[in-house]
């Protein structure tokens, strides 16, 4: 390699003399606006340094000029929110559930604040149209298990189903028929096809009048004499078409077999009072939602009793 | 003799301990890996004894090899390898972008699902196809710079094929689930030792090269590939300190924990992106680019401040992949503003490159491996303007985890490094195996389109996504509640992703022709074409202006 310099003949430029494999470097000045560029983003730097925490000393850090935090910006950000929320929340807060639709303006803001506590806290299970799907119930129809008025929808919420850490959950078992011998094989299937029957999917038979006396003696104490089920033990209507885990012979037989056990987490120690109070007037303004019972009439029957 | 007999004792005794540590494995994956490195020190050892020449042993010659030629063979195997994990890269990275469209192709089983399939993307493409480019293109221009053979040969033959082990155990334990949820270094402790001892032999054949060469400078795209070198090795070292569970076990714990685990994990992913995909593959373009131009490097001074301004800064911009998380305010200031002075350094490389061109600048046209450099170059300096601009906090807090992430990184990937390993391919091929010429221009043509049309629907369609994304995330109703749910951006993203994956098979069908044109150029065909561009006389048009001779008036 010789040290040549030369003059470039289509750039007009010196190059610095060496060359490697053929290829030779020019003598070009570093472009203006290049160093410029470079010396604003260093400046740009000093100044964001000086403004902002960034100097780590032994104990703690620079705090900069302007003492921002990322954890103050958040608190402060929160607090506005939640100041500007305060009044409508306490007002929620001191709103008995039941009264809650008496107060469109609270009814609004809660229903709001339902749906996108639904988002976080509901859609893994109930899907986000909130339809459910196997195994996990469908909320925008009128069908409940434990009741769909504002009351008993926040009772669920608060307590869960089948919860094991919470004594007031909504607890039902039903018995595995099948796998604990209480029916035989063929009793199970006699038994699914009186339920078939019920649910008008197919033809009474001579295996579903047998199944009848069989449900009459094991299921009809808490899915009630006609299968419309019993909402205080949670047992399902299974006349009306709607199935949480499938109306088919073999999903049923399986149920039958083995039981459902569906299990819901109990909100009530995850969120505050009035969020869960939020998602009831939520899911009760989904479609299905039903009137509080009448407290007359609620009477009456405990009278009567 | 002796040294023969050594060499197959070594192997045999590697594959016996790794016989011994496949049995006695406490998991699956360990006793499946130890088993495939026993089978390649089996392999090894009966190369190293059936490829002896015991003629010229016998006779005591000592075969000393053509010292008037390059040592090329390592070369010659890294374009292959480079060719081949390119294409088992795409494909993965096709896999999975219908993956996330179509999530029943996870297939249901474990081997399959998106979270392993995802680092061998990552890993397949970054280490597999960019890191045999790299080796290779770095035993090409050192030697080719310094004007001597490598330093060791024996050597360089153990970097190709240890790299290429560890590329084996890396892929196949994420399949097999084995990983240190590391980004961009998922493999276990035993790969990454593996990997270092690989790394070290890579430094001792590279070092030595330059130290004997012949020219009196170091040429710069040897400076990009010792960079390069060397931090790649610390910043492996450092990211992996972990102490395993077992000896003979693929578990280990890392020897960080919490917010010092993630800032040493992003120091090294980002230095993976500086080290490994910048200045190992500027160290390729400031050799490849003033070959194929014909032309002089466009700046010596620029060439200097941008490289010491580089890696000097490069270093430190790894807290910014941590913006708004736990990370101290003061380290993630840092991040921020180191990555924007990072911007200028980085363009350094590409004013280099593209003004290299001045005075050939008709080769864009003519040259599709010069244009191919030349969109190569675009995108670099593309995704180094975006880097820094995602590093600023209020872009970032709209940015941070959405799939704008994943467009800068595939436009700098798909762009740069991918255009720029190409362009080097179709330069080397036909001179690494004496051909008159590559098969076929006009493939490389296609290639270039096909690419370049993917990478548009893939960025394009991955901005959209990301922004949409963030854009959801953060929309609050009147009453200061969020309107949508995770669930909701995923289904708004899936023509999108759609249009990600309609890109990557584009980029791909690219490779598969690179792949033909590569192939028949080593078997020595050359495909009968049309040249790229001919001179037609047209007489028609080609005369003065002759206004008398307009159309007779009636």
């Amino acid at each position: 390699m010789a040290e040549q310099k030369r003059i470039d003949h289509p750039t007009g430029t010196e190059t610095v003399g060496h060359e490697w494999d053929g290829i030779e470097e020019l003598n070009t000045p570093l472009p203006r606006w290049w160093l410029l560029t470079f010396y604003a983003s260093i400046v740009f730097a000093i100044g964001y340094v000086v403004m902002y925490p960034a100097i780590p000393f032994l104990h703690g850090n620079s705090k900069g000029l302007s003492n921002w935090s990322s954890r103050r910006e958040l608190a402060k950000t929160m607090g506005t929110e939640a100041t500007r929320k305060a009044p409508i929340l306490s007002a929620i807060a001191a709103t008995p559930i039941e009264n809650l639709p008496g107060k469109p303006t609270l009814m609004n803001v809660a229903i709001q604040g339902g749906g996108a506590a639904f988002k976080v806290h509901c859609v893994q299970c109930h899907g986000s149209g909130a339809a459910g799907s196997k195994g996990y119930p469908n909320l925008n129809d009128d069908d409940w298990l434990w009741g769909g008025d504002l009351k008993s929808i926040v009772y669920t919420i608060t307590y869960g189903a089948r919860n094991p850490e919470v004594a007031e959950t909504r607890t039902s078992l039903m018995p595995a028929f099948g796998h604990d011998g209480i029916l035989t094989p063929a009793q199970v299937q006699d038994a699914v096809s009186f339920v078939r029957v019920l649910s008008r999917q197919e033809k009474s038979s001579s295996s579903s009048r047998r199944g009848s006396a069989l449900f009459e003696a094991n299921c009809a104490v808490c899915h009630g004499p006609q299968g419309k089920g019993n909402r205080t033990v949670g047992a399902p209507n299974l006349a009306d078409g709607i199935w949480l885990y499938g109306g088919d012979r073999e999903t049923l037989t399986q149920t039958l077999t083995d039981s459902r056990r569906g299990v819901m987490p109990a909100w009530g120690h995850r969120l505050d009072p009035v969020t869960i109070k939020m998602l009831a007037a939520y899911v009760h303004s989904l479609g299905g939602g039903e009137a509080n019972p009448q407290p007359q009439l609620v009477a009456t029957a405990q009278a009567t009793n | 003799m002796i040294q023969l007999t050594m060499r197959a004792g070594i192997y045999l005794a590697v594959a016996a301990l790794a016989f011994l540590a496949a049995g006695l494995a406490v998991d699956f994956g360990f006793s499946v890996h130890m088993a495939i490195v026993c089978i390649a020190a089996l392999i090894a050892c009966w190369v190293t004894i059936s490829g002896a020449d015991y003629g010229a042993i016998a006779r005591g010659i000592l075969r000393t090899p053509d010292a008037g030629r390059y040592d090329d063979d390592p070369i010659r195997w890294g374009v292959i390898a480079t060719v081949f994990w390119g294409m088992a890269g795409f494909l993965a990275g096709l896999f999975i972008a219908l993956q996330l469209a179509f999530p029943v192709l996870n297939l249901g089983i474990e081997y399959t699902t998106f979270g392993r399939l995802r680092p061998l993307h990552t890993s397949a493409v970054i280490f597999a196809f960019g890191g045999n480019a790299l080796i290779a293109t770095s035993f090409y221009v050192v030697q080719r710079t310094c004007r001597a053979r490598l330093a060791f040969p024996g050597l360089a033959r153990f970097v190709f094929w240890g790299y290429q082990l560890f590329i084996v155990l890396a892929a196949t334990g994420y399949m097999l689930g084995i990983t240190e949820a590391r980004e961009y270094a998922e493999p276990e402790w035993y790969v990454d030792l593996w990997l270092t001892i690989v790394w070290v032999a890579y430094a001792a054949v590279f070092i030595g090269t330059i130290l004997k060469r012949s020219e009196p400078h170091i040429y710069v795209a040897n400076w990009f590939y010792l960079s390069f070198i060397i931090t790649i090795a610390m910043l492996h070292i450092v990211n992996n300190l972990a102490v395993p569970v077992s000896w003979v076990g693929s578990k280990s714990y890392s020897a960080f924990a919490g917010v010092q685990d993630a800032l040493t994990q992003w120091w090294y992913g980002h230095n993976a992106v500086g080290f490994f995909l910048t200045a190992g593959f500027l160290a390729m373009m400031y050799y490849f680019v003033p070959k194929q131009a014909e032309r002089p490097v466009y700046s010596y001074r620029l060439s200097i401040i941008h490289f010491w301004s580089l890696i000097f800064l490069y270093i430190w911009a790894g807290p910014h992949h941590l913006l708004f998380t736990a990370l101290p305010d003061w380290a993630q200031t840092l991040g921020m503003v180191f990555s924007i002075m990072l911007w200028m350094p980085s363009w350094g490389g590409m004013i280099n490159g593209l003004m290299t061109l001045n005075g050939a600048w008709d080769k864009v046209r003519t040259d599709p491996i010069i244009r191919m450099m030349v969109m190569a170059l675009a995108f670099y300096g593309m995704s180094t303007f975006e880097g820094p601009m995602l590093s600023v906090k209020s872009v970032n807090s709209l940015s941070h985890y959405t799939d704008w992430t994943i467009g800068h990184v595939h436009s700098g990937a798909l762009g740069w490094n991918g255009m720029i390993t190409f362009a080097a391919i179709y330069y080397l091929t036909p001179r690494l195996w004496a051909r008159q010429r590559l098969y076929s221009l006009r493939m490389v043509n296609w290639h270039f389109w096909l690419a370049t049309v993917g990478i548009v629907f893939y960025a394009s369609a991955m901005w959209v996504a990301g922004i949409m994304q963030g854009l959801m995330w953060r929309e609050y109703g009147a009453d200061g509640y969020l309107v949508y749910a995770f669930s909701d951006t995923v289904k708004a993203m899936h023509p999108l992703y759609l249009i990600r994956a309609f890109g990557g098979l584009l980029y791909l069908s690219g490779a598969v022709i690179m792949t033909i044109n590569v192939w028949r150029t080593i078997l020595g065909h050359l495909r009968d074409e049309a040249p790229m561009r001919e001179t037609r006389p047209d007489p028609e048009r080609d005369h003065p202006a002759t206004p008398f001779h307009a159309l007779p008036a009636e």
